[in-house]
């Protein structure tokens, strides 16, 4: 009976993982979704954005200001990218949109840390750290941090959602997102589509960065996580927000029940790769992802 | 914003480009260090760095240098990486005469140093950490890990818990749980860990972090609520030791039982988890605050506006450990000097000078360092020290406090498998190892 209440302690933890997971993946799905670029900065926009919010607390400034001024700061971000690098790079190939992201990393990781320095900043905003027994004799533990992060992953999610489906802003970007050439045939600016997705990947990775921070202390590690959202986007799908959510849960539940019961049985540590091997399965049987557009060319 | 650290990162810029002498081309004594000051390592890297600085700087601005010798310091970055810490090296080893001896700070860099030094015949000092064989300077004669290796503080941790339960004989049927980053470093004592559960009856599990995973741990401490081992040793690094403290707290496992080894005992790994790393418990060589009589021209120093950080940061854990291996670097330099006369010495001469090093209790006390440092007497075929020991300080919210004297590791255990391991090693690299008799 306690093995079966530990193996529900198992799965949950795994869910509340994989959102988190969700948080940095749907990031990389917006940007992905309005202009076919893998965003490679998108784990430094986690980091600078909560390296902004946490550096205004510091610096005495009250918690919804220094939200507005981060989120602020991370719109002025979209501006730059677009009139600095994507303007000048419309009709280039994938590839050198994806190089160019890159370059956008490592000056975002250089430049965050000139202006915040290198050292570890604790970041709390108030989310209950507690934890709540369950199950025959409480044998169960849920945290309540994961609960709220969870919580907040779902808010965001449904916001997007409804953004993308209600909104004029929405439904233009999922114009340039199927075909932009159509898009800019009918008068979808491409430029502002740009800037109105990075700005929402922005404050996507701000909110991710205030989660993550709030649980690790805001760091240069943070940047890493991007790691972790690369087999929920393989899963999920590139181009689909559910994707982020539902590629999220089954590799965060996968990882943590293969880590706890297989992986005593070969060394242990076998989370990081184990979830590439749940994200590959999956791609054998939809390569375009659980979620994400089949591609069909015609000739 | 920060602006004040922008200026001292950009004065720390300047002084490494022109040395504390202001003069590049002056004759000195050129000590270069290895740092790591950006990248997700940075929080621990940083005050290692300026306690190291500090103490070089505050020689040359109270005695002006080492017997006359002013000494010219520079910081080369390499973000923690073997490869750019090789790059730091060849850039480094031929400037200003030539490198006195070499810090990596860094595990990987040491061993991808060890060949390279000895040909260049330039010391080493991996000072608690590095390959812990390279103890046995018979075979490794350009590098030296004192005043403890990893191996020696395995022993002296798992003694600690024996004292904790009331002798080795309470550890019998125990099972204690061993927390790794799963890398070279992480897994260097688990032989000597091994034989220690042979010897004294006990299990443990090992739980391996994956360095890319170090951030997210929660089947780890999923596994430890439900296994409750004894006590949790862990051997981390970066941000995988703020999460493992994090998460410990989270799944309730006491902290008082929890004792991270020397690199996993800092201010940036307890600070991220806040009240819940109350308790946490870690090994030390080094003391910490700044109330020792060497902070006297410390302060002088900052006083003066010399000194290379923000002045309030100062007198951490890593800061101290800084300032311990500077110390111990001068006082070699100034055993070399003894041998060979009060002048700019060879990277050959530092040598003689580091393996003939005795700093003891008195000497400490002169340094105004006290507690601060431990002593340390090598010799020609044991460049560990012959009396390695830790502390156990514990975090109480606020500050670390140190809980213990000095525990003495298990070198009679120890010492026979360093050999050994060096002997595989010479036999490996074809080298026949020298006569230190």
């Amino acid at each position: 009976m306690l093995e079966f209440w530990f193996f529900i302690e198992v799965v949950l933890n795994g869910m509340f993982a994989g959102t988190m997971y969700s948080l940095i993946a749907l990031g990389f799905v917006l940007i992905f979704k309005a202009s076919g670029v893998f965003n490679f900065a998108q784990g430094f926009m986690v980091l600078f954005a909560a390296l902004c919010f946490v550096g205004f607390l510091e610096m005495g400034v009250p918690l919804i200001l220094a939200l507005v001024i981060a989120a602020a700061i991370m719109v002025a971000w979209a501006f730059a990218v677009e009139r600095f690098v994507l303007r000048h790079l419309v009709n280039q190939e994938p590839i050198i949109l994806f190089m160019a992201t890159i370059g956008i990393a490592f000056f975002l990781e250089g430049f965050g840390e000139l202006l915040w320095g290198a050292d570890v900043h604790p970041l709390d905003i108030g989310i209950p750290d507690g934890a709540w027994f369950v199950g025959p004799d409480g044998v169960m533990m849920v945290q309540q941090f994961d609960v709220a992060a969870a919580v907040i992953a779902g808010g965001l999610v449904a916001v997007l959602a409804l953004f993308f489906t209600y909104t004029r802003i929405g439904r233009a970007l999922r114009a340039v997102a199927d075909d932009h050439q159509a898009a800019l045939s009918v008068g979808i600016p491409l430029n502002q589509i740009w800037i109105i997705v990075w700005a929402v990947a922005g404050l996507v990775a701000l909110v991710a960065g205030i989660i993550w921070g709030s649980r690790l202390g805001v760091q240069f590690s943070l940047s890493i996580l991007a790691l972790k959202a690369l087999p929920v986007l393989i899963l999920g799908g590139f181009t689909s927000v559910p994707g982020a959510i539902v590629g999220g849960l089954i590799i965060g539940v996968g990882e943590k029940v293969a880590e706890i019961y297989l992986g005593p049985y070969i060394g242990g540590g076998i989370e990081e790769w184990f979830a590439y091997v749940v994200a590959m399965l999956f791609l054998l049987y939809r390569p375009q992802g659980l979620f994400g557009d089949k591609i069909i060319e015609r000739v | 914003m920060n602006f004040r650290s922008v200026t001292m990162t950009m004065a720390a810029a300047a002084v490494g480009l022109f040395g504390l002498t202001g003069a590049a081309q002056a004759e000195g004594q050129f000590i270069p260090n290895l740092v790591y000051k950006t990248g997700p390592y940075a929080p621990s890297g940083t005050p290692t760095a300026h306690g190291f600085a500090d103490y070089l700087a505050m020689v040359n601005h109270r005695d002006g240098g080492i017997n006359g010798v002013e000494i010219i310091y520079e910081e080369c970055e390499t973000g923690y990486k073997t490869d750019r810490g090789v790059e730091c090296y060849d850039r480094v080893k031929n400037q200003h005469g030539g490198a006195t001896v070499i810090n990596p700070w860094s595990t990987g860099i040491t061993y991808a140093l060890i060949e390279k030094a000895t040909a260049d015949k330039i010391p080493l000092l991996s000072m608690g950490y590095g390959r812990t064989s390279a103890a046995d300077g018979r075979v490794f004669p350009y590098v030296f890990n004192f005043p403890s290796t990893y191996w020696n503080q395995m022993t002296a941790v798992i003694k600690y818990i024996a004292e904790q339960e009331g002798g080795y004989d309470k550890l019998k049927g125990q099972n204690l749980g061993f927390i790794y980053l799963d890398h070279p470093y992480g897994k260097e004592p688990i032989p000597t860990l091994d034989i220690l559960a042979e010897k004294y009856g006990f299990t443990y599990d090992k739980y391996p972090v994956p360095p890319a995973a170090m951030t997210e741990q929660k089947s780890i401490w999923l596994q430890v609520r439900r296994a409750r081992p004894a006590y949790m040793i862990m051997w981390g690094w970066g941000a995988m030791n703020s999460t493992a403290i994090n998460e410990a707290s989270n799944v309730k496992y006491p902290m008082e039982k929890f004792i991270g080894n020397w690199w996993a005992a800092a201010e940036p790994d307890v600070i991220p988890a806040g009240d819940g790393a109350i308790g946490y418990k870690g090994a030390t060589f080094n003391g910490v605050g700044t109330d020792f009589k060497v902070y006297e021209d410390i302060n002088a120093l900052y006083d003066a506006g010399k000194g290379s950080w923000n002045r309030e940061e100062i007198g951490g854990v890593l800061y101290s450990r800084g300032m311990a291996a500077a110390a111990y670097v001068v006082e070699a330099i100034r055993t070399a000097q003894a041998e060979y006369g009060n002048r700019v010495i060879t990277g050959e001469e530092m040598r003689w000078g580091m393996e003939n090093l005795d700093v003891t209790d008195a000497r400490i006390e002169e340094l105004g360092m006290t507690g601060l440092m431990p002593p340390v007497s090598i010799t020609c075929d044991n460049h560990e020290g012959q009396n390695p020991a830790i502390k156990i300080q514990q975090w109480n919210g606020k500050e670390w406090e140190i809980k213990t004297d000095w525990i003495k590791a298990d070198t009679a255990l120890t010492r026979p498998l360093i050999e050994q391991d060096a002997e595989q090693y010479a036999k490996e690299s074809s080298i026949t190892p020298r006569s230190c008799s």
